[in-house]
């Protein structure tokens, strides 16, 4: 199978889904001529023409409230945000609009918009730039949101956030657009709303998603060498549908849970877990639920001091030999 | 007055079809007498939530929906009723609607400030104020994008024009070319707040040319003259020459929501502008024309007022949601 990066991965399922449906548009800032801001778009200008994929002015609510209409009325537009952080100025657009017409509507309306882009910490530009607003997003009934930590789940999930008649929330990472996995050259589509067993274990489930998954494994692996733990790694993959069957179904095995997120821990997406895991397996646990998360500060501008304040294997296999004490 | 000599133009001359100037008054008296009753309902105690009404303003829904085609669409405002009984929403359905019943256009989910129906060209009402803007300018693209000549109508206040997403949806719009007439209807106040404190330049329609397109103030007291405009904005968007901004100077009888009793807006400018009430001067002038009698225009109101009341007594009596249905229609 060849190994492709994430970057391209993500390319390839937007080519292949502009080739089968001519109403799905690209539209963003520095998308077209300048082929993305971290070059996801790159050659598709060329390919498509300028009426497939479009740059906007810098004009955040403008555009995502554009894509929304457009998508109300049968367009399917990707809409990039050059970061996931900037979501806060068309906050009204994604999360009143995008959110909720189904729902006002009395469920007549689709909205088949993905808005897609970087949501990670980890690259020292400081506070405002280094946001994940996967909870904020995903507390909204009515949206879906995937966080994907691989070449190969990339690809199959954005393809179907495509097709998806929901909005469809797609957090990408900048640390993982040249990291490379195997990706078939058939076409395949991964279901929203499945989580994923990266790696098999007994002696403790850690429940992750995104950049987190990575070092998640790395942790495991030290774990497995070094002290003789077998970690299983669940990446949810979807926060929005989440797939709590996949991450009860290893805590019954292992009984001990450890959440993994890039996340401010206060209301955050692990919160929601740890209280869906102690409500349907409380009798499963052999220990506290126990999370690494990102250390409940603004981000950090300083490169050492930011490594620490977010999840690192090096934190994850502090808190997992503390659980396994 | 800001616009007063706009609003104190001439009447239009009526040269139009009989049926068709009929139509227009029906549409207007049925827009007053249906918010009259629903503001009885809501002081009687006996329909939930929030109003924002329209009366005084029915010549702006009237007009510029009289100019567009059924397959034309609106995006509309928390001050939607008018615009959507003039996009072709049925009384009962937006009757049940406010009543909360599962019967109504959003099977009760989506109230007074969400009114709509795709079937009839009327996505949601876009509650925030402008926050329907960018998606106009969207709805718009698609058009282009689907190679059709199909117009949106993009409803707003006057209160709308400090909102960023004003900035944002209109820019859009104009630097694609987009077929959206963006309607504002300014009727002097945002919420409790005269224009005139919150816009150096309170001249609206001035604003298009920041943006390189067409913009016109016009008498939105005047439904032919609305109309006329409406159409003229029409032809241009679906000539590929839009957008076009269109400011209707109009004027509010009744407060900013259903909890306001309006005691910001001065006596005399009250008089003055009820002296200019669109409806009154709309059958001033088809009864200036020979085929036009005032039993004629008696006996549409009257018909409009057994059609409410039938409609408001099914509406009390209409379905209403279950605890099944709250989660229902989140998710296709």
């Amino acid at each position: 199978m060849p190994e492709i990066t994430y970057r391209e991965a993500i390319r390839h399922a937007l080519a292949e889904e502009l080739e089968r449906d001519a109403n799905v548009v690209i539209m963003g800032e520095e998308v077209a001529q300048f082929n993305g801001a971290y070059k996801v778009t790159e050659g598709l200008l060329a390919k498509f023409g300028p009426k497939r994929i479009v740059d906007t002015p810098i004009t955040e609510a403008g555009f995502i409230g554009t894509g929304i209409g457009a998508s109300m009325l049968g367009l399917r537009p990707v809409m990039e945000l050059m970061f996931w952080s900037f979501y806060s100025v068309a906050f009204d657009q994604i999360l009143n609009n995008a959110a909720n017409v189904r729902y006002m509507s009395g469920g007549l309306i689709n909205c088949p918009i993905v808005i897609r882009g970087p949501a990670n910490g980890g690259t020292n530009v400081g506070a405002t730039h280094s946001h994940t607003p996967e909870n904020v997003l995903a507390n909204h009934p009515g949206v879906k949101v995937v966080v994907p930590a691989t070449a190969y789940d990339a690809k199959g999930l954005l393809k179907s956030a495509i097709r998806d008649n929901d909005p469809v929330f797609f957090l990408e990472n900048t640390i993982l657009y040249g990291e490379k996995g195997e990706v078939p050259t058939a076409e395949y589509l991964i279901p929203l709303g499945l989580a994923d067993v990266k790696r098999q274990g007994r002696d403790l489930t850690i429940v992750t998603y995104g950049r987190s998954v990575i070092h998640s494994l790395a942790a495991a692996e030290v774990l497995h060498k070094e002290h003789g733990v077998l970690v299983e790694v669940v990446d949810l993959r979807s926060i929005r549908p989440l797939d709590i069957d996949t991450v009860l179904k290893s805590v019954a095995k292992t009984h001990r849970v450890l959440i993994v997120e890039e996340q401010k821990p206060f209301a955050s997406v692990g919160s929601q877990l740890a209280y869906m895991i102690q409500r349907e397996a409380f009798d499963e646990l052999d220990a506290p639920i126990h999370r690494v998360a990102t250390v409940d500060a603004p981000a950090i501008y300083s490169p050492p001091v930011e490594v620490e304040q977010l999840p690192n294997p090096q934190r994850v296999i502090k808190a997992a030999l503390e659980m396994l004490g | 007055m800001n616009g007063a000599s706009a609003a104190n133009s001439p009447a239009s001359p009526v040269p139009l079809d009989r049926e068709f100037l009929l139509g227009l008054y029906g549409k207007m008296v049925l827009i007053r007498e249906f918010e009259e009753r629903v503001k009885f309902l809501f002081l009687e105690g006996t329909m939930p939530g929030t109003i924002h009404q329209c009366q005084g303003q029915e010549a702006t829904a009237t007009g510029v929906c009289a100019a567009l085609r059924a397959d034309d669409w609106i995006t509309s405002t928390f001050r939607g009723h008018g615009h959507a009984l003039a996009k072709g929403l049925t009384v009962q359905e937006m009757l049940d609607e406010l009543f909360g019943a599962t019967t109504g256009c959003c099977k009760g989910k989506g109230g007074s400030m969400h009114m709509g129906n795709m079937a009839k060209g009327m996505v949601p009402g876009i509650a925030i104020v402008a926050g329907g803007i960018p998606l106009a300018a969207g709805m718009a693209l698609a058009f282009k994008m689907q190679r059709t000549t199909q117009v949106v109508a993009c409803f707003f206040g006057d209160g709308a024009v400090a909102e960023g997403a004003f900035h944002e949806g209109v820019n859009m719009a104009a630097i694609w070319d987009l077929p959206v007439i963006f309607v504002c209807e300014n009727n002097l106040y945002g919420a409790s707040t005269r224009i005139d404190k919150v816009m150096k330049n309170p001249r609206v329609s001035a604003r298009a040319a920041a943006y390189g397109f067409q913009g016109e103030t016009v008498d939105g007291n005047d439904v032919l003259a609305v109309y006329a405009a409406a159409q003229r904005a029409a032809e241009a968007c679906r000539n590929g020459q839009g957008p076009v901004l269109l400011e209707l100077l109009t004027y509010r009888r009744t407060g900013h929501s259903r909890r306001d009793a309006c005691h910001y807006q001065a006596k005399d400018e009250r008089e003055a502008w009820f002296s200019r009430d669109p409806i009154t001067r709309f059958a001033t002038q088809l009864l200036a024309r020979r085929d036009i009698t005032q039993a004629d225009l008696d006996a549409i109101k009257a018909r409009i007022d057994t059609q409410i009341a039938q409609s408001v007594e099914l509406a009390k009596q209409a379905p209403q949601p279950t605890l099944a249905d709250l989660t229902t229609d989140v998710f296709a």
